[in-house]
């Protein structure tokens, strides 16, 4: 690890006034992701800004209907709170299904969007990657590809966005609530993250002197249908090779409303606006399921390891879309398939 | 006898469970500094400059070790021979520039804190002339040299066994034939205590070294031949070994850099691996196995041949006997092996957990369901047909093999009898069920060994050894036969180990301490029991004045005619009366070499695993292991070593692999994020079953020992559980979903 200063921040002002006035700080929360990094070499803050002090803990409703969530609440009290496991059911198992208990102890819900990509090449710094180092080029895609991207890749860069939880918010239409020195903006999920094209070392289109306030749920939770599927290389712990957030509202038999989104797929949670579009109106069967997976995996292209993935996510859609339209959600502490 | 047999909790739990059981990295001592090891960021070349000029520049670095400042070492490769040190040139760290694999140690850091060792780590700058580098097994498939077959039995352990008539003619007559190509890819022990080395430097110059290894005294000459110390200038310290599954078996470059840096510097030092580091270890060899299986229609096998590739370092030839198992399991009277190394820019492999048994039974037991598929015949109906009472190896028999029994229980606790034998028959709503089997096989090694026992008059029983307790429970049945041989109560029984001025041990691995030791134990009891009845047969009126020592035990305190127990007078008093008040022996226990009987344990397992017939995602969601191994030495601390086998053999077939990429030459996948070994959600039921196996032969107390049998099968087991779920054959390990689906 290399040396850095650490400091608190007294609050989210003075949190924002001292990233800005260091480009190569960093914020610390839960550190579940940014201390590895820094134990790598992968991150080298000059200085690392507390803010796990922050009165930013608090989930509650807004006049809108929805609900915010702040930006510190750990993933733990996020999956398990009443009034998310009531409403917004798909966020809940989208974060049960990730890392472990411990982790989601201390994992913030800012962090969570914040997490870096987990590459082989990001991580060894012997290896070129234009993430870590811009312009170095990128080893993965000649290397061992098998966790990579297949959807909105650019010849830089090939990672995919590791999270679970971000594939809910995305499923769900979040928006990000930020603030920076020039004052309060709200960011749409879908915007949030970037693909990598020729800039893949910025990851989001948050400013480096901007700092998440909290991550604001719209009133439509899908709590009645929908799913949440990781599909990974072993049974716990691991990274989705492959996950879907599906969520319908479905009237007299046919669907009324309905989102799709995939992890592990691509340098953002993958969503298709208009694989959506094409459900609307759909009887919920399996024809409609795959046609719905064509448009959102249309244009997807494997590597020597990861050709399978495409296949895998045409299959993982038409399976959570069904759990999603049978109100048989995945539960994640059970293994089986439903 | 009370203890051995029973289930008896580990007399180490309580220390390890609290914190107390100190491992070599948090050994205590002053005035230690840390040092940090750079390791090499290319796979071959050599070092042109390295510049460390930075890292000396910060505050509470006290030095920057490299090639090119190192104090003396050996120069001849008879100096870093370790005692399971394979044919060739030992790596010797920090000895030149040349860089042999990458993850290479090039230079150590030391200064007051590891934190500022770490840091300063980061800033010493290297430049390399790099050359071409392989670490591709298949392209090294043409030129890989072949071992030549042994001659006689017992030449070379790790040489393929001599061919057996004609199998190629057999093969061609053959009624029913079967030929695959199995592979098994680098895997890594990934024990949770990293490797670490706290050196104590004395103010006489001598070391006290705390290392994680599975031999003590093996480091300890090792350490006296790397820097020509005399060998009581060295002691070498392993009270508690967080895991090694082999990879402790030789000495780890970390020790030898602690024990330079304390040289040097004339300072204590400790060196500790990150996880990342311990990548640059030894590793379970990749392997490429071709087998041919020639059948009757009945499933009696005529012929076999069995070849493999494997891979080692550029510097050292390590192999083991990987094709030679078949000869250990079935009767076949025709068969050939071949076994060719490709040499490759890695580290040297090394032992790991049933070496070579693993990977070739592995692919054998695949083979031999795949021939049951061909001639029709249930899997375990085939292994029954083929079994053989003879290691064909070597034409002997077997010192004992109840494996008979432990298909018979096997089959029986698993409920194979309700098996559909067609692949895709058995379902569970969306799952598709299957019902694999295989069977398993390894050594009964026994070496010399020898063992201090002092007993007191108060009834206290001291045992001190220097072997290793690598987390299997060897304090404990240390304790448990001590104490029964003994006469006294198991809290009354101190076991010392780990430490190399103790009596001569070899390193613990290969399944063969338990028998050793426990012998080891008896034998020097036996010493001690005479050594008592001579003073017995002195007392006024002796209850045991005319009795052979074979007709005396000591139980309860006593020693006691075995046949009359009302003979019998206390140990306390025998003592008392002769003058002592204590008993100290040490004796060193030689097994005899028996040539007229092979010596192995065998096990069958039985397992079920579910597919999501869509998705390829598998669930292994019953193991039923039933091993025959001689007599059990303590049924807990045995079925825990299955269990862990067990659950090592799912993690084989399943999970673990190390990605390399052979551009860069380099494990992609360095930690146990992306090493996969299973966690709690693989694992469901898993039932271990001991069956009876006496064995009067072997040695005094039939034990056979049973650190490795418990994951050999396993993963074949699992693999044709899968097949017959889905009628997909899978070769190549781990069996990940994508290759279900493609």
């Amino acid at each position: 690890m290399i040396n850095f200063r650490y400091t608190r921040a007294t609050d989210v002002g003075d949190a924002v006034r001292q990233i800005a006035a260091e480009p190569k700080a960093k914020f610390i929360a839960g550190g579940t992701n940014i201390l590895d990094l820094m134990k790598y070499e992968v991150e080298q803050p000059t200085q690392l800004i507390d803010i796990s002090h922050l009165p930013l803990r608090i989930i509650e409703e807004v006049p809108s209907g929805g609900l915010r969530i702040g930006a510190l609440v750990p993933n733990s009290d996020l999956a398990y709170h009443p009034l998310i496991e009531a409403r917004y059911p798909i966020l809940s198992s989208a974060i049960l299904a990730g890392a472990s208990q411990q982790l989601r102890n201390m994992a913030s819900t800012g962090g969570n969007l914040m997490q870096r990509t987990r590459c082989f090449y990001f991580y060894d710094t012997v290896t070129p990657c234009n993430k870590r180092e811009p312009g170095s080029g990128c080893s993965a895609i000649e290397g061992i590809n098998r966790i990579n991207a297949i959807l909105g890749t650019s010849e830089a860069c090939i990672a995919t966005h590791p999270s679970d939880m971000c594939v809910a918010l995305a499923a769900l239409e979040a928006t990000v609530h930020v603030i920076g020195p020039s004052g309060e903006r709200a960011i749409p999920f879908a915007d949030f993250h970037r693909l990598p094209g020729g800039t893949p070392e910025i990851d989001t289109n948050l400013a480096p002197d901007e700092i998440i306030m909290a991550v604001e749920l719209p009133p439509q939770g899908f709590a009645s249908h929908y799913s949440y599927l990781k599909i990974r290389d072993r049974l716990s712990y691991a990274f989705a090779l492959v996950s879907a957030a599906a969520a319908l509202e479905l009237d007299g038999g046919r669907i009324a409303e309905a989102r799709l989104a995939l992890g592990g797929v691509a340098h953002k949670p993958w969503r298709r606006v208009e694989a959506e579009a094409a459900l609307r109106g759909e009887v919920p069967d399996r024809a409609a399921f795959a046609k719905a997976a064509d448009i959102l995996l249309r244009g997807s292209c494997g590597f020597a390891h990861n050709g399978f993935k495409i296949g895998l996510a045409h299959r993982v859609i038409e399976r959570t879309l069904m759990q999603a339209a049978h109100g048989t959600p995945q539960i994640q502490a059970i293994k089986k398939i439903r | 006898m009370t203890y051995i047999g029973t289930a008896t909790s580990r007399v180490d739990g309580h220390a390890k469970v609290t914190g107390t059981a100190t491992y070599a990295a948090e050994a205590k001592t002053t005035g230690l500094v840390h040092g940090s090891v750079v390791t090499s960021s290319i796979a071959k070349g050599r070092i042109v400059r390295i510049d460390v000029s930075d890292a000396l520049r910060v505050d509470r670095v006290i030095d920057v070790l490299t090639h090119a400042n190192r104090p003396p070492m050996a120069d001849a490769d008879s100096g870093y021979k370790d005692e399971v040190a394979p044919d060739g040139s030992p790596f010797r760290p920090l000895y030149d520039d040349r860089i042999l694999f990458s993850g290479q140690p090039i230079a150590l850091v030391v200064a007051e804190d590891p934190e500022t060792a770490q840091f300063a780590a980061s800033l010493v700058r290297v430049e390399y002339a790099e050359e071409p580098h392989v670490t591709e097994m298949y392209r090294r498939w043409d030129d890989a040299p072949a071992l030549k077959a042994v001659a006689k039995p017992g030449e070379n352990p790790f040489s393929p066994p001599k061919p057996r008539g004609n199998a190629k003619a057999a093969l061609a007559a053959a009624a029913v034939r079967h030929q695959g190509d199995y592979y098994v890819p680098v895997e890594y022990h990934n024990p949770m205590e990293l490797y670490g080395s706290t050196v104590t430097y004395e103010s006489d110059g001598t070391l006290t070294v705390f290392d994680k290894t599975q031999g003590v005294q093996n480091v300890q000459c090792y350490l006296c031949g790397v820097f020509a110390l005399a060998p009581e200038r060295v002691q070498v310290l392993s009270p508690f070994t967080g895991g090694a599954f082999g990879s402790g078996l030789r000495p780890q470059y970390q020790v030898v850099l602690a024990a330079l840096a304390a040289l040097a510097l004339k300072r204590s030092v400790r060196v500790v691996l990150t996880r990342q580091q311990m990548y640059g270890l030894g590793y379970r060899p990749a392997m490429i196995q071709r087998i041919e299986l020639g059948a009757k229609g009945d499933g009696t096998l005529e012929a076999m041949t069995h070849d493999a590739i494997t891979m080692t370092s550029q510097y050292e030839h390590f192999y083991r006997q990987e094709t030679g198992w078949s000869g250990l399991l079935y009767q076949c009277p025709n068969a050939t092996y071949a076994h060719r190394v490709a040499p490759l820019d890695l580290p040297t492999p090394c032992d790991m957990r049933a070496p070579s048994a693993a990977t070739g039974v592995y692919a054998l037991e695949c083979a031999m369901d795949e021939l049951a598929v061909a001639l029709g015949l249930d899997p375990l109906e085939l292994r029954q047909r083929c079994y053989s009472d003879r290691d064909q190896n070597t034409n002997r028999p077997y010192s004992s093999k109840n494996l008979h029994e432990c298909y018979r229980q096997g089959a029986e606790a698993f409920g194979w009898e309700k098996r559909s034998p067609e692949p895709r028959s058995m379902r569970d709503g969306s799952e598709l069920v299957g019902w694999g089997m295989a069977t398993g096989v390894w050594e009964a090694l026994q070496v010399p060994i020898a063992v201090r026992i002092a007993l007191t008059a108060n009834g206290h029983a001291e045992v001190s050894c220097a072997t290793s307790d690598i987390g299997t429970g060897t304090y404990t049945i240390m304790a448990q036969v001590a104490a029964d041989m003994l006469g006294v109560p198991l809290d009354q029984v101190t076991i010392r180990l780990g430490d190399s001025t103790l009596p001569q041990s070899p390193v613990e691995g290969g399944s063969w301490i338990a028998a050793s030791v426990a012998n080891g134990i008896a034998t020097t009891s036996d010493a001690i029991r005479d050594e008592l009845l001579g003073l017995a047969k002195q007392m006024p009126n002796s209850p045991l004045s005319d009795i052979a020592p074979g007709e005396v035990v000591l139980v309860d305190g006593k020693l006691m005619s075995a046949r009359d127990p009302a003979r019998a007078v206390s140990i306390a008093d025998t003592m008392r009366h002769g003058g002592i008040d204590r008993i100290e022996l040490e004796k060193t226990t030689r097994f005899p070499k028996d040539e007229t009987h092979s010596h192995n344990t065998h096990s069958a397992i039985f397992a079920e695993v579910k597919v999501d017939e869509e998705l390829g995602v598998i669930r292994v969601t019953r193991v039923v292991s039933t091993v025959a191994a001689g007599r059990i030495l303590n049924t807990k601390t045995a079925s825990s070593q299955i269990l862990g086998g067990v659950v090592w053999g799912i993690g084989m077939a399943l999970h673990e692999e190390t990605l390399l990429d052979h551009t860069f030459g380099r494990v992609m996948n360095a930690n146990i994020a992306e090493y996969h070994v299973p966690v709690n959600a693989d694992i469901h039921d898993i039932d271990v079953i001991f069956v009876d196996e006496p064995d009067d032969s072997i040695n005094r107390l039939g034990i056979k020992g049973l650190g490795e049998i418990g994951i050999v099968g396993v993963a074949a087991a699992v693999a044709n559980a899968v097949y017959h779920a889905t009628g997909k054959r899978v070769r190549d390990l781990p069996i990940t979903l994508d290759k279900l689906l493609a």
